[in-house]
């Protein structure tokens, strides 16, 4: 070796000296231990295929901000149905929101909690979320993201705490492989359990009615003479508040209902405002054959008998909507025909593909 | 032998060129660091939860178990006029009386300069409130533990509670427990789709004759006070008698209107670095 080149090794041995006393730790490079166990994942997820309604409005939720993919479609469903979602492990979203009944309760009044728990309202069926401003009979929340919080934390719901569920679903061997598949790595955040139960439920949509296929002019859409009539009266009398293909212009409003039993005060517990006092969500009307019982108390049993409160029993409050009060008078006057052909009109908007579809039903 | 010494030599040279670029202070930073800390009393005693006793301005003895509030949107007020503006995702805060750790607030990359004042907001503004769930983490997360007296988020009315505080007192009727408690719990920050009320407070706190200096050397920490007293001491008088208990009321907006002077400055010190 000459010289120069023992010269040149020094220098690049100090120079090298310099380099690693600047790294972190000081570790060198080179004996970083191979990783061991299997080799990961490639973390690859398949984009679900949501598609809007032809005859919907576009929708609210922003989907950028939580893309849908098979696999968090997929961790949603299986948290919607899993019991460990309830305090004590007896109730899941399912309990009280069953596919059969468009995913309302049909057979409460009032939603039915942990431990036979009562609410204090009727709980609505689930659909076409993904199109909603806000949500509950309040409108308390208005970010669906948000919205599982709610009946997870509250005592006569499902009683548990969000950091408590956290960690079971942490601990549970079901769920890593899953949020893994769906986000890429096992980290079980707030933010991906919440936007995963959110996927799920963006995917259900209801859009297949016998009426739906009427108005997209399509097979199996044929109306019989009773409800084409009953559609004509609908738009007459009904679609001021029950707007658009949703069946609600997502409004809050008072209808008029008996306070004999009942002085839930609904809107004005969320705004403040005087104005909102005992004003409710109009809700859709869409499924409404599945969904009894109707009103926010679950009141009514039947789609006659809520026929006869708006044409008959509605009550003359002072906070009763000017919509129903036609010549001074509280109600929609209606004849026997007329109830008639709305109920058999609004039994079209049943969507029997939405009831039966395998996709939002319990996972094996 | 002589070129040995100088191989040798070089390679010590070198080496302490990478130490020196390792260790001296960047020429370039301009930045250090802002201590907070914050000190929770009742008038002129430290507050004890459970086992303190005091009296409010209309003479009701009470016995505070809980008292939590949001401070955010922290602006460090300097007199030159540049004020710094802490980074939005930096400055959410949830202090705690029973979490000593959560009462003292560093700020860092403050830049160097003389501070007077800081203001804040106390409770979380509209516009986190309203943000995307992935935007709301550490003191933020709706997920994490807000049952019982950590509660700060309401699920059901999606917002944040900013402040809360709840005791005991003979004033205050029995309630299901059989316990005389009482409970505010103040939050609205507005509103999303329908105007609410809006209790939102930005709170300044000027630092008197007083020049908190950050710089290469100095860290700075100013002590600052909330009186509860002060809650019930203000605009209006709160009666623990009369309003045991404010959450989602038009009240609420009394009791923020007291709380927004009930913090005050009360000295400092600088810890000198080296």
């Amino acid at each position: 070796m000459q010289r120069w080149q023992f010269f040149g090794v020094w220098i690049s041995v100090a120079l090298f000296g310099a380099v690693v006393s600047c790294q972190p730790g000081g570790s060198d490079p080179t004996t970083d231990p191979e990783p061991t166990g299997p080799k990961p994942i490639e973390y690859q997820t398949t984009p679900y295929p949501w598609k809007k309604p032809a005859n919907f409005p576009e929708p609210t939720y922003a989907f950028s901000k939580n893309p849908l993919t098979l696999e968090g479609v997929a961790l949603g469903r299986a948290l919607f149905y899993d019991d460990m979602l309830s305090v004590n492990g007896t109730v899941s979203c399912a309990f009280c929101h069953q596919q059969g009944a468009a995913f309302a309760h049909t057979d409460h009044a009032l939603s039915h909690g942990i431990n036979d728990k009562i609410g204090t309202r009727n709980n609505l069926g689930l659909q076409n979320m993904a199109f909603y401003k806000s949500f509950f009979w309040d409108g308390g929340v208005q970010d669906l993201d948000l919205l599982p919080i709610a009946p997870i934390e509250n005592p006569v719901e499902m009683g548990h705490s969000m950091p408590a569920l956290l960690n079971a679903v942490r601990q549970s061997p079901r769920y890593r492989p899953m949020f893994l598949a769906a986000f890429g790595t096992d980290s079980i955040t707030t933010d991906r359990f919440l936007k995963s139960l959110s996927q799920f439920m963006l995917t259900m949509v209801s859009a297949n009615s016998r009426y739906d296929k009427y108005v997209r002019n399509e097979a199996g859409g044929q109306l019989s003479t009773d409800e084409l009539a009953g559609l004509t009266l609908f738009k007459q009398k009904c679609s001021t508040c029950h707007a658009g293909e949703l069946f609600t212009d997502q409004s809050y409003r008072n209808n008029g209902l008996s306070r004999a039993n009942n002085n839930d005060e609904g809107r004005s517990l969320i705004t403040l405002r005087p104005e909102d006092r005992f004003r409710f969500r109009v809700p859709s009307l869409r499924n409404v054959e599945r969904t009894s019982p109707y009103m926010h108390d679950g009141r009514f049993w039947t789609l006659e008998e809520v026929m006869n409160h708006y044409s008959t029993n509605m009550q003359d409050v002072p906070e009763l909507d000017p919509a129903l009060r036609i010549n001074g008078k509280p109600g929609v006057p209606l004849t026997d025909t007329e109830k008639k052909q709305l109920v058999a009109f609004l039994r079209t908007l049943t969507d029997t593909d939405y009831i039966a579809d395998r996709r939002l039903s319990a996972p094996n | 032998m002589y070129r040995s010494l100088l191989y040798v030599f070089l390679t010590g040279l070198g080496l302490t060129v990478g130490l020196l670029a390792c260790d001296t202070p960047d020429p370039e930073a301009v930045t250090g660091t802002f201590v907070i800390q914050l000190d929770n009393v009742a008038g002129n005693q430290n507050l004890q939860l459970n086992t303190g006793t005091y009296r409010n301005a209309l003479g009701e003895s009470f016995t505070p178990t809980a008292f939590n509030y949001f401070v955010s949107n922290i602006r460090l007020i300097r007199t030159n006029g540049e004020d710094y503006v802490v980074p939005q995702d930096s400055s959410y805060f949830l202090v705690r009386e029973t979490d000593p750790a959560s009462q003292r607030i560093t700020l860092k990359n403050v830049p160097y300069g003389d501070y007077k004042g800081v203001s804040f907001v106390l409770g979380v503004d509209s516009l986190r409130s309203t943000m995307d769930i992935s935007r709301r983490t550490g003191a933020l997360d709706p997920g994490s533990d807000h049952t019982g007296a950590n509660g700060m988020y309401w699920s059901w009315n999606s917002g944040y509670i900013f402040m809360k505080l709840e005791g005991t007192s003979p004033s205050a009727p029995v309630d299901a427990t059989g316990s005389n408690t009482f409970r505010y719990h103040i939050g609205f920050f507005g509103g999303r789709d329908t105007r609410t009320i809006n209790n939102l407070k930005t709170i300044p706190v000027l630092f008197g004759t007083d020049v908190a200096q950050v710089d290469a050397e100095k860290v700075p920490t100013v002590l600052l006070q909330a009186d509860v007293l002060k809650i019930f001491d203000g605009p209006t008088l709160l009666s623990i008698k009369t309003n045991p208990e404010v959450m989602i009321s038009p009240f609420s907006s009394s009791i923020a209107n007291n709380y927004a002077q009930m913090f005050a400055y009360r000295g400092k010190t600088t810890a000198t670095l080296n």
